[in-house]
């Protein structure tokens, strides 16, 4: 199978910090792969490589490749088309001080979509794709911020599709959420991959067991190990990894 | 990151398992003993260590349900405790078939025959086949494990032996047929028990590679 992302000896300086040292990963498409590790060992710096998140920061120096499906990102893509390919979910859900409606249109207004019938199908495809639009079609009008926090996820996962992603990068979308919208997310997840790749950042152990295919470990920057997640969860190679899922690491 | 209480729970775990095993050695020893000695006060014990066998294969898998609702292991952990509630199923019916010998005694106790002297080294090397794969599993130690394994040819050649040992009693009239064939259903049960204690054996390797012995419970593509 073609790779979605084949990330190769990517190399990230914070000034003298050496965030990530030689990662490679090749990210399949239509899967979930998780990116865990302990604190402060680079997952999160990893998934911001890969729409560019990285660029506007004072002193970041990024070598090695990046390929989203075979174009290099960082020398043949310009940011703006590169993050309308790969939306971006945050770990606490940050609607626009707007109504639902435009939360969600704001992005294809900005691509240029001024056809009021198009822009309502582009919300109402989104609104559907995240699992929410029976709960806000009556209300598209009112503020995003009235809705609960696991709402206010999915109206997030809302507004990165209506982009027209091929992948969705999410950094522990569901820490701040209760059990109840932390399931409605993780099912959605296993919706989603059929049209999107999706590559989540997660400090939940279970969850990355539930719901990825493929599980990449990071420790003190680097890929420590990449495998399939049933085989990651049952019998990890790595001393490492096994520590760290077990929680017995240091 | 340490996970005290966990282990401390894994080696309470331990600990339970250690004694359903030296149970399981007890009946099967008590048992091959009662074939010679047909003591009643053996045959209670049995039939009560049979029943002591019961429980502790409820305590232990009660203490496996709350070790994975509680701590929701992986890895070596997961291993650790599924393997654990396969192997008090092997233990549960290495004690049923002690007390399935001991029924047999009033049958054959009166019987002297060789075979019967080959029926106690049958459960010799059953007891330490069952003593081996506990061990095994405690210290996963897998040369242990490989040893039961192994041993299970012996106990399969020894019961073949029987077999045709009797087989020849009963063709020369030498024994009737009723007690030639009770001997050789104990005979079957110690050679069941082996079965039983390599499937324990079976499982410790699971635990400790994460690869039985059949493939099918190999989680990883």
């Amino acid at each position: 199978m073609e790779s979605k992302f084949e990330v190769s000896k990517l190399n990230l300086h914070y000034g003298q910090f050496h965030a990530l040292k030689d990662v490679s990963l090749s990210i399949l498409p239509h899967e979930v792969t998780a990116l865990i590790g302990p604190s402060g060992c680079g997952k999160s710096t990893f998934l911001k490589t890969l729409n560019r998140m990285n660029d506007l920061e004072e002193g970041v120096v990024i070598d090695g490749d990046v390929l989203l499906d075979g174009k290099d990102v960082y020398k043949e893509m310009d940011a703006i088309s590169l993050r309308q390919r790969v939306g971006m979910v945050f770990q606490q859900p940050n609607p626009f001080p707007k109504s639902i409606y435009e939360n969600v249109a704001y992005g294809p207004k900005l691509q240029g979509i001024r056809s009021k019938v198009k822009l309502d199908e582009i919300v109402e495809n989104a609104l559907r794709g995240a699992a929410i639009w029976d709960e806000v079609k009556d209300r598209l009008k009112k503020s995003a911020l009235g809705l609960s926090g696991g709402q206010q996820q999915r109206l997030c996962i809302a507004r990165a599709l209506a982009a027209g992603p091929d992948v969705l990068l999410m950094d522990e979308p569901t820490s701040a959420l209760d059990p109840i919208s932390t399931s409605k997310i993780e099912e959605l997840c296993t919706e989603l991959k059929k049209d999107y790749t999706i590559v989540m950042v997660t400090h939940n152990m279970q969850q990355a067991a539930r719901i990825s295919d493929r599980t990449a470990f990071f420790l003190l920057g680097e890929v420590i190990e990449y495998s399939d997640t049933d085989q990651m969860f049952s019998m990890p190679k790595d001393k490492r990894t096994e520590d760290y899922i077990t929680g017995r690491f240091g | 990151m340490t996970r005290t209480r966990f282990d401390e729970q894994l080696e309470e775990l331990h600990v339970e398992l250690i004694k359903m095993g030296s149970l399981c050695e007890e009946a099967i020893s008590l048992s091959a003993r009662a074939l010679e000695e047909e003591d009643k006060e053996i045959e209670k014990r049995v039939f009560h260590l049979e029943t002591e066998i019961d429980e502790m294969e409820r305590t232990i898998e009660t203490l496996c349900m709350r070790l994975l609702l509680h701590q929701q292991p992986v890895a070596r952990d997961l291993r650790t405790i599924s393997a654990a509630l396969k192997m008090i199923s092997d233990m549960e019916r290495i004690g049923d078939q002690a007390a399935d010998i001991v029924e047999l005694v009033p049958y054959i106790a009166k019987s002297e025959t060789k075979s019967k002297s080959h029926i106690k080294d049958m459960a010799k090397e059953t007891v330490s086949m069952v003593t081996d794969s506990v061990e095994a599993f405690v210290k996963k130690n897998l040369d242990l494990a490989a040893k039961v394994i192994k041993k299970d040819d012996i106990v399969d050649e020894m019961f073949a032996q029987i077999k045709q040992e009797l087989m020849e009693l009963v063709r020369s009239q030498d024994v009737d047929a009723e007690p030639a064939l009770d001997l050789l259903m104990a005979a079957k049960y110690f050679e069941r028990i082996g079965d039983h204690a390599v499937n324990v054996a079976e499982w410790v390797e699971y635990s400790v590679t994460g690869i039985h012995n059949s493939n099918e419970h190999h989680l990883g593509k």
